[in-house]
């Protein structure tokens, strides 16, 4: 397998175990420049793990992941976001005691060491893009409002639209529409559909529907290894994955 | 807790302005000068609270080894005024004249070399901010940059004002020991022993705490400050924004430590001498409990809580010391669970409302202008 690819993320032969518990396992997955990627599987197959890797919170045992052709394993998790990878987490995480315009404005990429901070002017082009990314996020009538104070929905969105701010290459998305009411998750597969446009996108679900909804391709994990990958109807009609997962 | 935000922006401004008329104007009209002098005393320890509010308060770090830094801030203003004491007239029955009388007595033939520079006052001004600042950067850099926080650094930090404690009394010939550096005498030839230098002091010392407490400020209004409550709040999402979140902790954890650092030398100016009683883990608590009292959210909170503290134990160990300290734990504890937020938040989260309540007015949203005024 070559190792120089026009892939945006490429990750080869990735081993990740604890105590020998091997989560991740040889794993190789190939996310391509303006790709839908949704990554499913059952509890335990690793989905989360992979992320973790990606994005420097877990260390890689073994194997290489590129980004941009450029190796990123063994950097820190501040400079991977720098070099363009965003990532929500499963549950929403945003500052709580912070507006939603304070929330946003820390997620624009720019002032980010100490003396940056100390000295940030809020320009009118901040302000410019803060508001532009909470219309997208459906939360420009509640810029002034503590995060705290949002719904679960609400703040789902709230973090999709901190990583707007960033404007990463890649983004990944961990269970986005988990605990969504019904007309809130059309709205994020709404969301999606805009912000996938000009960059990738790996997305973690267990929602089916919601899967088919706006997965281009789907790969299946299964005990730290790929199951199976390809459009959302070989998928369905894979004999393994419906024993592992699909069926039951 | 919209009310409490707008009151917040303009309480914050009212209780700066109140602060510093009653420190300025109130007291010394007040009280005596002995009585004024032991505010004095109170306010080198709201430094450390202040620095608290920072770091604790703001950021979620719990350093239970604040006194390590006044303390050290202290002695080195300790040590130049035991140089300009110990002159070679004021010395001459000793077998070392020249060098301080706790040194002679422990066959000291000779000053240390890391007490020579402190013969320059420029010197010591800079290194009273500067060593206790070195001593935080590296401290926190060992811990912050492997991700060691929490109780662990606090623990840690407890530890550090233990070790401090041991160093400066085993280490007798240095540093004077258990007694400290005492008999402090003049400043560049001015007697601070006179009631008129401690009336002097005391403004010096609360100008420098009202500075303190703007720096603070200034500090916390950027956008730094709001970044100090994101990463209380969680941590990896700042990590996962392009922070690099452990320059942001030793950043404020120094800021921290160079704040309660003048409080020290203020301290060793006013009260006149200085020793290991306050740099070990009890002073370290008590500071933490000034700040929780007041209120760890609130830089004017912190200050009135150290005050308030201090003024009950002045009276209540006057008549039962030995009962001081199960009231100071008694304290604390009650506030912890009755009033997380201290008296500041009690003043924001109860007595605000109910008064708005009975004047009748309807609470209305925060002004459009976002702020950054931290809320639970």
């Amino acid at each position: 397998m070559s190792s120089s690819t026009d892939f945006l993320l490429a990750l080869e032969n990735v081993t990740v175990s604890f105590d020998g518990f091997k989560a991740v396992n040889a794993l190789n997955l190939y996310i391509d420049k303006n790709e839908l990627r949704v990554i499913i599987g059952p509890n335990g197959a690793g989905k989360t793990t992979v992320l973790d890797l990606i994005c420097g919170r877990t260390k890689v045992t073994e194997g290489s992941i590129k980004f941009k052709d450029q190796e990123i394993t063994g950097l820190k998790e501040h400079q991977i976001v720098r070099r363009g990878i965003g990532r929500k987490f499963q549950t929403p995480s945003i500052y709580e005691d912070l507006t939603v315009f304070e929330n946003l404005e820390i997620s624009v990429p720019r002032g980010r060491d100490v003396a940056g901070a100390l000295f940030w002017k809020r320009t009118s082009e901040v302000i410019e893009r803060v508001r532009e990314i909470a219309r997208m996020i459906f939360l420009e009538e509640h810029l002034d409002r503590l995060a705290e104070t949002l719904s679960h929905g609400q703040k789902q969105w709230l973090e999709i639209g901190m990583l707007l701010m960033q404007d990463p290459e890649l983004l990944m998305l961990d269970e986005p529409v988990a605990g969504m009411s019904v007309s809130e998750r059309a709205r994020t597969a709404e969301l999606l559909e805009l912000v996938s446009k000009g960059r990738s996108v790996i997305v973690i679900e267990h929602d089916m529907k919601f899967v088919e909804s706006i997965a281009d391709r789907v790969t299946v994990l299964h005990q730290g290894k790929v199951l199976a990958e390809g459009s959302m109807a070989t998928i369905q009609d894979n004999a393994q994955v419906k024993e592992v997962y699909l069926g039951h | 807790m919209s009310v409490a935000l707008k009151n917040n922006r303009n309480l914050e401004l009212i209780g700066f302005a109140l602060i510093a008329v009653v420190i300025l104007v109130v007291l010394p009209l007040l009280l005596d000068n002995f009585r004024l002098n032991l505010v004095g005393k109170y306010l080198t320890y709201a430094f450390a609270a202040v620095g608290l509010v920072l770091c604790w308060g703001y950021t979620g770090i719990l350093s239970l080894g604040q006194g390590v830094f006044f303390g050290l801030g202290g002695y080195c203003m300790a040590m130049f005024l035991k140089l300009e004491a110990s002159s070679v007239a004021n010395t001459k029955i000793q077998s070392t004249p020249g060098i301080p009388d706790f040194m002679d007595w422990n066959q000291i033939t000779e000053l240390p070399f890391f007490w020579v520079p402190f013969k320059s006052l420029t010197f010591t001004i800079i290194a009273i901010v500067a060593v206790p600042m070195l001593m935080a950067f590296i401290v926190s850099v060992a811990m912050f940059k492997r991700r060691v926080g929490g109780v662990y650094f606090a623990i840690i930090t407890q530890a550090l004002a233990a070790v401090m404690t041991i160093l400066i009394v085993g280490q007798q010939g240095y540093t004077g020991g258990i007694n400290g550096i005492t008999d402090l005498r003049t400043l560049l030839g001015w007697d601070i022993r006179t009631d008129h230098a401690k009336f002097v002091l005391y403004f010096v010392c609360s100008g420098l705490l009202l500075a303190s407490m703007l720096l603070a400020r200034a500090v916390i209004k950027s956008k730094l400050g709001r970044i100090l409550v994101a990463v209380r709040d969680k941590e990896d999402r700042v990590r996962f924004s392009g922070y690099d979140v452990a320059n942001f902790k030793i950043f404020v954890f120094c800021l921290a430590s160079g704040i309660a650092a003048i409080g020290g030398a203020m301290f060793t100016l006013q009260v006149g001498f200085m020793s290991p009683s306050f740099v070990g883990i009890v002073p370290s608590i008590d500071m933490v409990i000034f700040c929780a009292v007041g209120g760890r959210h609130s830089l004017v909170g912190a200050v009135i809580g150290t005050l308030l503290v201090n003024w009950g134990k002045t009276l209540f160990s006057e008549s039962f010391p030995e009962l001081w300290l199960f009231a100071m734990g008694g304290l604390f504890i009650a506030i912890v669970l009755a009033f997380p937020r201290g008296l500041a938040g009690l003043m924001t989260d109860q007595i605000l409302p109910w008064i708005e309540r009975l004047r009748g007015t309807r609470p209305t949203h925060p002004g459009a202008a976002p702020s950054a005024a931290p809320a639970e």
